[in-house]
């Protein structure tokens, strides 16, 4: 079968991590990559895989007589709000992998269904990646009232774009958890840790669950879910449900606590950083099912 | 009396008071590290007893919030008894002099939660960050000035990081609009000079940019000796918490700090014997127990562990049989930082899974 062609906009850490992922791809080929700095390594290591290359931003990539069935949007919320309408007039269809939150937000392993004709997906946060598909397995069981997530990611995986705008992420983690979690209401906090040698992503998940709810069922469907996750991020891991009866502490709620580990593959970034791999092992995902649902015909 | 001119020991250059009336400015903070302690069970009775009496007293700041800061309330960190505004709005409508004062910590409140709690009537703004990631609080440090709140930054587990280093995070709070750095001894960790060495710092780096504070606890016994030992370097705002209603083995008494000041000639605008009343009279009946420098408590200071574990890893320790100091011990070698006590949880889980083997 032919692949799905695409190409990735921004040739930061981002775009660098997502090529050594669709390289492997045998749904997708990138063709292109495009950046803004002439030195940009993510380019000359695009170049050197036999990519399409440029510093000269979308204006170079819109001009070439072959346009992508796909894009992939790796640069910032910003700059991604000026390129969405014009990959939409050239009908591309995008994987917005930045904050921006134009299209619907997008976890493929709890709503990618939905959302498989949208011009524009969104990815929501790393810690939404994370979490949001174990928030989403229980509220399939329980009606979950709230559910609140911490994520902590070590200090050297989180830049300038997290640094600066700390607030976005726990908003739009917390909205990601109601939007697509389908918890009635969501909080999010983000944790950066300095320890070196850098500590592994982790993730804990505590979900508000009825007083009588059937736990057995709701571990069962949390086991399930860390599978389905771990086939596109492999190192996603948890470990057993912890189940609390309602206190002074909890608030009067019952709770469970999922707690997850998330170890990166080790393409671009170093292991650690499992919140950067499970953003760009996503968008991998969510481009492979939309490439299996681009006409052939519309190939080149 | 007129006081003799300060000079700092570690720079040689005189020393500037806090103000025409106050050498130290002191920020009573029972209402929020005491939070901790109270594992958030915090009344309004509790607030309007306690702040009119430190008001009385003379305390020129006293800090309301949830003990992890704006939007504590949570699962990860214990669920309020009332909620934050509400204590906020209760301390403002019961002092008369004293300015209130609230919390917030980037990545768990937010800028929304600041507006809110001016709108609640608090005055003095104090963000908090781990001590080396002073990056993530400038856009809610601009904000604060924008909305003519006063700051403090916090730079938090000050003992992890080297006085050079701390120096340089405290620079990025002030460019952002912090009028006042704060050396936050979390772990209550920190050892006599090392306390002087980073506010030395901190003052060498902010001149007339910033001021300096101190916020220690007693987890090996140290708060008022630091403190002491951090004025004399340049600190002109300190914390403490009255009866040492705090976190871990609990924060600088204030009552403490302030009948040493007196005797060093150092105007703290507190009546001592006030003080130490509403320290018996007042404070203590709203604790569910003293802060002691107990097992848990000495063994956080030791292992430089964050002191709000210290409720959390002693119910740990309960619901999953295991020990709470060996908790606290893989606490500090996990390098764990304020704001992961989700993670004291994966270690019992640890610990329960080692004793299956």
């Amino acid at each position: 079968m032919s692949k799905a062609t695409a190409a990735i906009v921004g040739s930061g850490n981002i775009g660098t991590d997502l090529l050594a992922k669709l390289l492997r791809s045998e749904a997708i080929e990138p063709r292109w990559m495009v950046g803004v700095d002439p030195d940009s390594e993510g380019l000359a290591i695009a170049r050197k895989a036999g990519l399409e290359a440029s510093h000269e931003g979308v204006d170079w990539l819109l001009a070439q007589s072959e346009k992508p069935d796909l894009v992939f949007e790796a640069t910032s919320a910003y700059v991604y709000r000026e390129n969405s309408p014009r990959y939409a007039e050239a009908g591309i269809r995008a994987v917005d992998l930045t904050p921006a939150a134009i299209g619907p937000y997008v976890v493929p392993a709890a709503n990618l269904d939905e959302h498989l004709d949208a011009a524009d997906l969104n990815l929501v946060t790393c810690g939404g990646q994370a979490t949001i598909p174990i928030v989403h397995a229980i509220s399939a069981v329980v009606p979950v009232r709230y559910a609140e997530i911490v994520s902590s990611v070590s200090s050297k995986s989180a830049g300038p774009g997290t640094r600066n705008n700390i607030d976005e992420f726990t908003r739009t983690t917390a909205r990601g958890l109601e939007v697509v979690g389908g918890a009635e209401r969501g909080k999010a906090i983000i944790i950066l840790n300095p320890a070196d040698p850098p500590p592994l992503m982790r993730n804990t998940v505590f979900c508000a669950i009825p007083e009588d709810a059937d736990r057995d069922a709701i571990g069962e469907a949390i086991t399930r879910r860390v599978a389905e996750v771990a086939e596109y991020v492999p190192g996603y891991r948890a470990r057993e449900p912890q189940f609390d009866d309602p206190s002074d502490v909890n608030g009067g709620m019952a709770r469970v606590a999922v707690f997850l580990e998330v170890e990166g593959a080790g393409d671009y970034f170093p292991a650690y950083a499992g919140n950067l791999d499970i953003m760009t092992a996503a968008a991998v995902r969510v481009g492979e099912v939309l490439a299996t649902r681009i006409p052939t015909g519309a190939r080149a | 009396m007129t006081m003799p001119q300060q000079f700092s020991e570690t720079l040689g250059r005189p020393m500037q008071p806090y103000s025409e009336d106050l050498d130290v400015r002191v920020t009573d903070s029972s209402l929020r590290d005491g939070s901790h302690a109270k594992r958030h069970q915090f009344t309004l009775e509790h607030v309007t007893d306690i702040v009119a009496a430190l008001d009385d007293a003379g305390v020129p700041v006293i800090e309301v919030t949830h003990g992890d800061g704006l939007g504590g309330s949570s699962f990860n960190y214990g669920f309020s008894h009332t909620p934050e505004l509400d204590l906020i709005r209760a301390a403002v409508k019961t002092a008369k002099r004293a300015k209130i004062a609230f919390l917030m910590l980037p990545g768990l409140g937010t800028k929304d939660d600041i507006r809110a709690a001016q709108d609640a009537g608090g005055a003095i703004c104090r963000i908090a960050t781990h001590c080396t990631e002073a990056d993530v609080s400038v856009q809610h440090f601009g904000l604060a000035r924008e909305l003519d709140l006063e700051t403090v930054g916090f730079l938090m587990m000050s003992h992890s990081t080297s006085p050079e280093n701390l120096a340089r995070q405290a620079r990025i709070m002030a460019d952002a609009g912090c009028q006042c750095v704060y050396v936050v001894d979390s772990a209550g960790a920190l050892i006599m000079e090392q306390t002087s060495d980073r506010v030395a710092a901190l003052v060498a780096e902010l001149g007339d940019d910033a001021q300096v504070g101190f916020h220690g606890h007693e987890n090996l016994g140290l708060g008022v000796a630091n403190s002491v030992l951090a004025y004399r370097a340049g600190a002109r705002q300190m914390d403490g918490s009255t009866r040492r209603f705090g976190a871990g083995a609990g924060n600088t008494p204030v009552e403490g700090f302030v009948a040493v000041a007196s005797k060093m000639g150092i105007r703290t605008g507190v009546d001592v014997r006030k003080i130490i009343d509403a320290a018996e009279d007042v404070v203590r009946p709203a604790m569910d127990g003293e802060c002691l420098l107990d097992r848990l408590s000495l063994t956080m200071g030791y292992a430089g562990v964050y002191s709000s574990f210290l409720k959390h890893a002693d119910r740990l320790a309960q619901r999953y049989d295991v020990s709470g100091a060996e908790l606290l011990i893989r606490a500090g070698e996990r390098k764990l930082v304020g704001g992961q006590e989700d993670q004291l949880i994966d270690i019992a889980l640890e610990i329960v899974a080692e004793k299956v083997l």
